[in-house]
């Protein structure tokens, strides 16, 4: 029987948390016993190539391609994890949602003590992405199934997450593995 | 225990002797059974704002913290029914706020966050607000950043029993209400120190000392291992 596939996300995030996914250490090597990365920066495979049976999200939508990005996981996951405090909360980058837009890429592009824009542009090209009006948490915009708490999530978190969802048992982390921090 | 004159009465099924004028949050506490409470503190006296420690007397909801015990009164307590209704207060506390624990100088030795670890809570289920609130740094030793406050009005029963001093106060009705201080806007302008009880009373990172963040490290924090209120329950484990 095929391995199932797990795939990967960062949206509005720092990779702390795909640091953390890293820091199972060694069980990295009983990960790819149990499983096949699909879309994942891990591997640097850009687009779905298979149904996958868990997606780990971290970071928040804080632009439309976020949520072009999130949703397209809905779509390709049956369990869907906000994987760290910026998935579930926004994390830091929500820090400017009590600010409106304008007034960010003001500070950020024109007003900045250390801004240096002769041409008082603030960047507009078709290619970066459209910011939102505020940052997300991914459970305000798609379903979502699990969330490990954590900044980032403890490695032992995410590893008996997993191995819990991936040989279908229930998933229940002791008290020293639900930290907001 | 002067035996002078008990009162007998039940919490989850169990006999509790306690002395007339206690409440039951007091005599929960010295029998070893814990009820989750914010507001409430043992040095201060009872503001029964925040609920939390709200239980079934003889089936109807009173908070534990204000509401006296009486002979015979059957108490419940840890019920699903109740830490139902615990969760959602603390979900609507975080979403009503901004609680940033990632770089809460309070993260690890915080109530609020400790009651959502005691309750298991991975997420709220409400809606984030992410309310504007402002941050009071005028003083050299001390701030307010109330975006971490949740109104349990520590600071102003501390500051005004224990300080003899009045430094904080409630300004302000529902989503307006903010502790406020006593003069014309900062607090650099009050007479409030950095030994004052109405700072380490508080029980989130909202009345905070400055330089002092991140003290201890991750591991050896006050709710890193043990889950708040096990220092009570662990006397009635004590005693058996």
């Amino acid at each position: 029987m095929a391995k199932p596939k797990i795939a990967t996300t960062s949206l509005a995030g720092c990779f702390g948390c795909h640091m953390s996914i890293l820091d199972i250490d060694e069980r990295i090597l009983e990960l790819v016993e149990l499983v096949d990365f699909d879309k994942s920066p891990i591997d640097d495979i850009k687009e779905f190539h298979h149904r996958c049976a868990v997606g780990l999200i971290e970071g928040g939508c804080a632009n439309e391609e976020n949520v072009r990005v999130l949703k397209d996981f809905r779509r390709h996951c049956d369990i869907l994890i906000s994987l760290g405090e910026c998935a579930i909360l926004g994390g830091i980058p929500a820090l400017r949602n009590t600010i409106p837009l304008q007034e960010c890429l003001d500070e950020a592009y024109l007003n900045g003590p250390s801004v240096y824009n002769p041409a008082k542009t603030i960047p507009n090209d078709p290619e970066i992405p459209l910011l939102l009006n505020k940052v997300y948490p991914c459970h305000e915009v798609v379903k979502i199934d699990y969330f490990l708490q954590g900044c980032p999530p403890r490695a032992d978190a995410i590893w008996e997450t997993l191995v819990a969802l991936l040989t279908d048992k229930p998933v229940d982390l002791p008290y020293d593995l639900i930290k907001y921090d | 225990m002067p035996m002078s004159q008990t009162i007998d009465f039940i919490i989850d099924g169990v006999e509790v002797s306690a002395r007339p004028g206690q409440t039951i949050l007091q005599a929960a506490d010295e029998a070893g059974i814990y009820i989750p409470r914010l507001c409430a503190h043992k040095d201060l006296v009872p503001h029964g704002s925040c609920r939390i420690c709200t239980v079934l007397v003889n089936g109807r909801p009173q908070s534990a913290c204000t509401q006296p015990v009486a002979p015979g009164i059957v108490v419940q307590n840890d019920i699903e029914k109740l830490n139902n209704v615990r969760r959602n207060i603390l979900d609507m506390l975080f979403v009503e706020g901004n609680h940033y624990c990632m770089f809460c100088e309070k993260s690890g030795n915080c109530e609020l966050q400790a009651l959502a670890y005691r309750f298991g809570i991975m997420a709220p289920k409400f809606p984030y607000q992410f309310p504007a609130r402002d941050v009071d740094a005028s003083h050299p030793d001390i701030y307010i950043d109330r975006n971490r406050c949740i109104l349990c009005a520590r600071c102003i029963r501390a500051s005004r029993d224990l300080d003899g001093k009045h430094v904080f106060e409630f300004v302000g009705r529902g989503p307006e209400k903010r502790v406020a201080v006593n003069a014309e806007a900062r607090l650099a302008d009050t007479d409030v120190d950095v030994t004052d009880k109405a700072l380490s009373i508080c029980p989130v990172g909202a009345l905070m000392r400055k330089r002092q963040g991140y003290a201890d490290p991750i591991g050896r924090r006050r709710y890193d291992h043990q889950p708040i209120g096990s220092d009570i329950e662990a006397k009635r484990s004590a005693t058996g």
